[in-house]
């Protein structure tokens, strides 16, 4: 009986691995046997493209402007994100209808926002046309710094909904009972929140944080789409620099730089698995 | 007397609400203008006419000329929207069989490597698409699928999100269901078509919903594994805009909204589960 079961989850399993193993295991295992050779000759060359790939100075910038990036968003949603749950959950009515506003932008494609971003911020844009009013000096928006300002807004506008929707789940987590408690030993609304709430909102802070970060990288979308292969160097970003490379097909430093890029994910994700299981063991 | 306390919080989601729609609106709003309202608003926008423009909200006579024309005489516009549709499509109905026997296998079966396997599929879950984009040439470009439909496709039905979503929902139903039809004499194939198919059925229409958004909206792998023009999907298309195409760019948009913006409302409760899904804890 048992051996049949196995035999049917492997069953089952089957076609979903193969696939996965011939679009991305097995060919993904190429790519890291690459990264330690040669382009042309295929002799070994050990780290050497590691070393390239690091030195190389668009690449620093990149990782810089990523990391910058993800510094300013991720806090910034997570905060406004998490503000917006408590105020929706407290809500007596409505609570539904603002929820679908929020999440409305998770089903606007990027494409039709980028139509959108281009009539506010070019240079003869409504923006410039507002500050006008106001005699102030307008300019091409996605050619300065405010590029970076354009990308962070467009990211929080699309993800806010998405991490309302998982800070909701984890606050309605939190026993009711438990306030009941504390109110009746004279607990005010703010010790409830600073003693019950937020210490049970630590897990799920972590994993909204991984999900957003996760999100990040198709912020890439938005950047593209408005501003092309090399956009100011403010949004210059990974995910660019990958794309010129393979532009340009340079197949050694694009494996070097996968297999850091999924080494550094993997880590982050398997020590969030640990982090989850130490949090249940207590 | 206790809602008075809500009106602050009230209007402080509303304005947010309101820029969170405010694009969709405007959008909609400038699709109706036409040609020559819409040259006089933003022209000078994005025609790169000289003059200021004069933006309004509403139409001033608004019309469907513009709808007609996208849709009976650009046949650019039909072929790339079919691309899209044949595209997503393609991919869903495949992740509808292959992920779903998947996520089966996970939930219900407690295999050896089951565990490692799993973490294998999170991982490739979180994977931005930059870090398989070398691997993924690698394997398509030998299979000679490049620059074909089913570059798209076949990586796209192999995807591991859809089935960390449906594992948990198949991890929900209650075990006694299955042993009760086991005891009836059910093999495992029948257990999982008549039972956990339609029990699980939320599970798998909400991702196929969290999918639809994310394939409707693809940018990277088009991209990147199409060169020819006729074979690319609308949210390349959008993009390119003229002076002259102007209100069809706006009409466009619009177009492709609107199966995006229809299947959220009309799964917005499903949606909202697979987002509660998608949080990373097992």
């Amino acid at each position: 009986m048992k051996r049949k079961e196995q035999k049917a989850a492997y069953l089952f399993l089957l076609p979903s691995l193969a696939g996965t193993a011939i679009f991305v295991l097995i060919p993904f295992a190429d790519v890291i046997r690459r990264s330690f050779l040669k382009a042309v000759g295929n002799t070994f060359v050990g780290f050497e493209n590691y070393r390239e790939v690091l030195m190389n100075q668009a690449f620093r910038e990149a990782v810089l402007h990523t990391v910058k990036f993800l510094a300013v968003c991720l806090p910034l949603l997570l905060l406004f994100s998490f503000g917006t749950a408590l105020m929706l959950c407290r809500l007596p009515a409505a609570k539904a209808f603002f929820q679908t506003l929020f999440l409305l932008p998770m089903a606007v494609p990027v494409a039709s926002l980028v139509v959108f971003w281009k009539l506010i911020f070019h240079g003869n844009g409504l923006l410039n046309e507002v500050l006008q009013l106001f005699e102030f000096e307008g300019k091409e928006w996605m050619s300065t710094d405010a590029a970076f300002l354009i990308l962070v807004f467009s990211y929080i506008w699309k993800n806010l909904g998405y991490d309302i929707v998982l800070w909701i789940a984890a606050l309605s987590g939190v026993g009711e009972e438990q306030y009941e408690a504390a109110k009746v030993s004279g607990a005010g609304s703010w010790e409830c929140f600073r003693y019950i709430t937020l210490p049970q909102m630590k897990a799920g802070m972590v994993m909204i944080g991984v999900l957003s970060f996760v999100n990040a990288f198709r912020v890439f979308r938005e950047a593209y789409l408005i501003a092309g292969d090399y956009p100011h160097e403010s949004i210059y970003m990974l995910q660019h620099l990958f794309n010129n490379w393979f532009t340009k097909l340079d197949i050694q430093k694009m494996s070097a730089g996968a297999v850091m890029m999924a080494a550094a994910v993997s880590v982050l994700l398997c020590l969030l698995e640990r982090w989850n299981e130490r949090q249940d063991a207590v | 007397m206790r809602q008075r306390k809500y009106v602050p919080v009230y209007i402080a989601l509303g304005m947010m609400g309101l820029v969170m729609a405010l694009p969709v609106l405007m959008m909609i709003s400038n699709s109706v203008m036409g040609g020559q309202e819409l040259k006089e608003a933003y022209g000078a926008v994005l025609g790169g006419a000289p003059g200021k423009l004069s933006a309004r909200l509403l139409p001033v006579y608004p019309t469907l000329k513009p709808y007609v024309e996208l849709l009976l005489d650009s046949p650019d516009f039909f072929v790339m929207f079919w691309n899209s549709v044949g595209q997503v499509f393609s991919i869903l109905a495949g992740q509808t069989v292959v992920g779903t026997m998947a996520a089966w296998a996970f939930a219900r079966y407690e295999f050896r490597g089951r565990k490692i396997l799993f973490l294998v599929y999170m991982i490739l879950m979180v994977m931005p698409f930059q870090v398989t984009m070398v691997s993924s040439y690698l394997v398509l470009s030998r299979l000679s699928l490049m620059d074909s439909h089913l570059s798209l496709i076949l990586p796209g039905i192999f995807s591991t999100f859809p089935v960390f979503i449906m594992e948990k929902f198949f991890r929900g139903i209650p075990g006694e269901v299955f042993e009760a039809a086991k005891v009836d004499g059910a093999g495992e194939l029948a257990v999982f078509l008549k039972i956990g198919i339609p029990l699980g059925s939320p599970g798998i229409i909400s991702a196929l919903i969290l999918n639809f958004l994310e394939y409707w909206n693809a940018v990277e792998a088009p991209m990147t594994f199409l060169k020819t023009k006729a074979k690319m999907p609308l949210s390349l298309y959008l993009p390119e805009i003229t002076a002259d195409q102007m209100s069809a760019s706006f009409t466009a948009s619009v177009i492709m909204m609107l199966p995006a913006v229809l299947g959220f409302l009309w799964g917005r409760d499903y949606l909202q589960k697979g987002i509660e899904a998608s949080g990373l804890r097992e």
